[in-house]
């Protein structure tokens, strides 16, 4: 097999894979860096964030403010040593994107300009219009071509990690236009490949989010952490599950049910009012506003459309001169693709899979229990979201975690991994590369991949949404214990080598189906309601039992193990989550 | 609202290994009034034929995965919908570029030229971190901001017809962006970039068709970028000749 040596490898070019190149090439030039995307860097999802990145710079705020909002968001399952870390880089983190050239919003004195978000006491939120993922993913691609030592490997799809007696030594990868399989032999791997809400059928997610760094770090022994905790977006489009920011209710737009009546005020999350309040009302934290929704169809007051249950977002009484300003995208995604223009019209939305709070365990270094493995970004759990994201903390986050796992990765390769002993590897490669052989060259299947990514998608739906019971997750488990099965019985048609994304999609589904079997064993296991994670069955959130991680590991048997790890609290003792009213 | 009625869509095959040259497939799909064209090539990748490939990741017209000829004019397939269509489409790659596989096209050479144009900041002396952010007012944002919405579709490339004629041209995208940071006022590493867009396959080769502002979804206008870029290199041009100048 093609050997491609290198000091650093990087699976995932997306805003932490780029943020963790752009760190290692700073910290030593000399060390060489292979950058490997299954796309084109500027395709990576985190091209699509909208709203912003929180980060304390203004005079009335506080880093302590900022943590508090966080681990509180988070219903006290943070760790909080780790927000301690995210909270007090950010700002720095933020101000080097905008010295790289991010073109943040402004104040009129020149000054980066901040707007209000879900779950934040004080408007810290950094945004460039509605398209600060874009900006911030473009910002950072553009960048990293300045530094030689950054060498891409665009359009690869990573398979498999090679790990021997607890090192990682490397990671094979397909070349998607030639078909070949190569190794990457390196000192360190860094795992920055996003998050898996392609698992789900009604997703904000780009079809590429499809968890396969997740599941590649699973299948080499590394437990995902948290991984039950899924967070639904409380505004996306009908049909195409497209977002529509945060930002707008940042900028004061209404959540209304059929009757035209701000519902949120019925949930214990405020008293409406015609501006926005920080932490109240349309700006409460996303777990709960999504958690309303729910509510709300239950007592027949959301509207009926061919599309499924809707809300509507009110955003008319902006004016169209704000909305243009501020958010743009907004505008276009509603006349394009529902015909809708929200500048006099009332725009139908319904919560839909946004995020994975869970991801591959790391601790406060981004270091994997595996040597020499290390992963941030959305496909990592480091954890700084706990049970729920608050909305702006997940573009800093890449950035944060990204560059401390690069450097992190350097002080690594210079200290206790500074020989490389892969007289394994190669026996390893050629296992991974006759796993995909297998897949690739079976002929005879009965199952089909969409066939068997449908009924994932359904199932995830039915029992792992966003409100569980005992009796439906044990269907669920079941139902993806046995697709899982029947993934063996799946045939690639497309015999080709060149850009085959039957293949492509085959190996999708296998690591989507790791994903999808981790999040509902660990729902069903966790008996408690908490953040995004709310059963019906178990209404409370249980400290005694449950302030702990959900940790699942692979077994390479039919269903995982868990065990559960203790969250480490510095200064923030669990308490009642408190919106809309004071503290 | 879906009923019994279907389109055909034409797509372009080409297998390298086994296709001596394009050639057409033709697949019956549902039509369905809010669906786009990658909604329906995703029809047939789910449940005619796996083999077809084509990129596509974000349906929502922002990674710039998913351009292709539609009806021979070039489009993002998630952002074309079938209802502005007839009962037959023809999806091809994108023109200008090389076929790897079917709809998908080889970038390499954009990817070189947008190397090139150096498309970062930079600038005279570093200022620390430490220091805070550099001010920008809205009104010196608003000056480069619309260069800054590229995504990279490469729509601009498959409608030039100067990119069709000379493939040495830089190209409409990769000029627009070497002008979004030219003015940028945290930038002074316009002298740098004017070795490539100044150049003889820099802005000069542009014949000012204004097809790649046309076709751009993001409302870029790369023919503005050039032209204003033209004007700025006559203008060092004449400087140059000013006593003291360079």
């Amino acid at each position: 097999m093609e050997t491609i040596t290198t000091d650093i490898a990087i699976v995932g070019a997306g805003g932490a894979g780029l943020r963790a190149a752009i760190a290692v090439a700073e910290a030593d030039p000399s060390l060489s860096i292979a950058l490997i995307s299954k796309v084109y860097p500027m395709r990576s999802h985190t091209v699509a964030a909208e709203g912003g990145a929180a980060g304390v710079i203004k005079s009335d705020d506080k880093i302590e403010y900022h943590f508090h909002d966080t681990v509180a968001g988070g219903d006290w399952l943070t760790d909080q040593d780790a927000v301690e870390v995210f909270v007090n880089t950010i700002p720095k983190e933020l101000t080097r994107l905008e010295h790289w050239g991010c073109p943040w919003s402004r104040e009129a004195s020149g000054k980066v300009a901040v707007r209000p978000f879900g779950g934040m006491k004080v408007m810290r939120t950094w945004f460039a219009a509605d398209k600060t993922g874009f900006h911030i993913l473009h910002t950072l691609f553009q960048t990293s071509i300045k530094y030689p030592s950054i060498k891409r490997f665009d359009e690869y799809y990573s398979t498999d990690l090679m790990v021997e007696n607890g090192r990682c030594t490397g990671v094979t990868a397909i070349e998607m236009r030639t078909g070949i399989m190569k190794l990457f032999n390196a000192k360190a791997v860094i795992i920055c490949s996003g998050g898996g809400g392609k698992v789900f059928p009604f997703s904000t997610n780009g079809s590429i989010k499809t968890g396969d760094g997740m599941a590649m770090a699973y299948r080499a022994g590394v437990p995902l952490k948290d991984m039950e905790f899924v967070q639904y977006h409380p505004t996306g489009l009908p049909i195409t599950g497209i977002l529509l920011t945060e930002g707008c209710r940042g900028e004061g737009a209404y959540l209304v049910n059929k009757d035209g009546y701000r519902y949120l005020q019925d949930y214990d999350l405020g008293k409406p009012e015609p501006t926005p309040r920080l932490k109240s009302m349309e700006l409460g934290p996303r777990d709960r506003l999504s958690q309303c929704f729910w509510q709300e169809q239950r007592k027949g007051r959301t509207i009926k459309t061919p599309h499924g249950d809707m809300v509507h977002l009110d955003l008319r009484h902006l004016g169209e001169k704000k909305l243009n300003e501020r958010l743009p995208m907004v505008l276009d995604l509603c006349r394009s693709y529902i015909g809708v223009d929200p500048v006099t019209q009332l725009v139908p939305i319904r919560p839909v899979v946004h995020y994975m709070m869970g991801g591959i365990h790391t601790d406060i270094n981004a270091a994997t229990p595996i040597k020499g493995l290390y992963a941030a970004g959305e496909c990592a759990c480091v954890s700084i979201n706990g049970a729920n994201r608050l909305g702006s903390n997940s573009l800093g986050e890449l950035l944060v975690f990204g560059a401390i796992a690069g450097r992190n990765a350097v002080e690594y390769i210079k200290g206790e991994g500074r020989d490389l002993n892969a007289a394994g590897t190669t026996k390893l490669a050629a296992d991974a590369k006759a796993r995909v052989d297998a897949i690739f060259t079976k002929t005879s299947g009965t199952e089909s991949v969409s066939g068997l990514r449908k009924e994932m998608n359904t199932t995830l739906e039915d029992g792992a949404g966003i409100y569980r019971t005992e009796a439906e997750l044990k269907v669920a488990c079941d139902k993806i214990d046995g697709i899982r099965a029947r993934y063996s019985q799946v045939s690639v048609k497309d015999k080709s080598s060149v850009f085959n994304t039957d293949l492509i999609y085959t190996l999708e589904l296998g690591s989507m189906l790791d994903v999808a079997q981790t999040i509902a064993h660990g729902a069903l296991q966790r008996k408690e309601s908490r953040g995004s994670h709310q059963r019906l069955d178990y209404p409370k959130r249980d400290d005694v039992n449950f302030l702990k991680h959900t940790m699942t590991h692979y077994t390479g048997g039919a269903t995982p193990r868990i065990d559960y790890l203790d969250v480490k609290i510095t200064t923030s003792q669990p308490a009642e989550r408190i919106y809309g009213r004071d503290e | 609202m879906s009923n019994d009625r279907t389109i055909t869509l034409e797509v372009m095959r080409y297998r390298p290994e086994t296709d001596a040259a394009p050639s057409f497939q033709s697949y019956v799909v549902p039509y369905v009034e809010e669906w786009v064209v990658l909604d329906a090539l995703n029809y047939v990748k789910d449940n005619l034929d796996t083999t077809v490939s084509y990129r596509w990741s974000c349906h929502m017209a922002v990674c710039g995965s998913c351009g292709m000829m539609i009806d021979g004019e070039p489009k993002l397939s998630c952002k074309a919908f079938l209802r502005d269509y007839g009962s037959k489409i023809r999806v091809e790659p994108l023109s200008h570029f090389p076929i790897e596989r079917d709809l998908v096209v080889v970038i390499d050479d954009f990817i070189e030229k947008f190397t090139r144009i150096r498309p970062y900041i930079i600038a005279q002396s570093e200022k620390p971190v430490s220091e805070g952010e550099y001010l920008q007012t809205p009104a010196q944002l608003h000056k480069y901001k619309q260069f800054t919405l590229c995504i990279n579709c490469l729509l601009c490339y498959a409608a030039c017809p100067q990119y069709a004629h000379n493939p040495e041209f830089v190209g409409p995208a990769a000029l627009s962006m070497a002008h979004r940071y030219n003015l940028d006022s945290r930038d002074s590493g316009r002298d740098l970039r004017q070795e490539v867009s100044a150049s003889h396959e820099g802005v000069w080769e542009c014949s000012f068709v204004g097809a790649c502002s046309d076709v751009c979804p993001k409302h870029v206008d790369p023919a503005a970028a050039i032209q204003q870029t033209k004007i700025a290199s006559t203008m060092d041009y004449y400087k140059a000749l000013l006593p003291g100048g360079k």
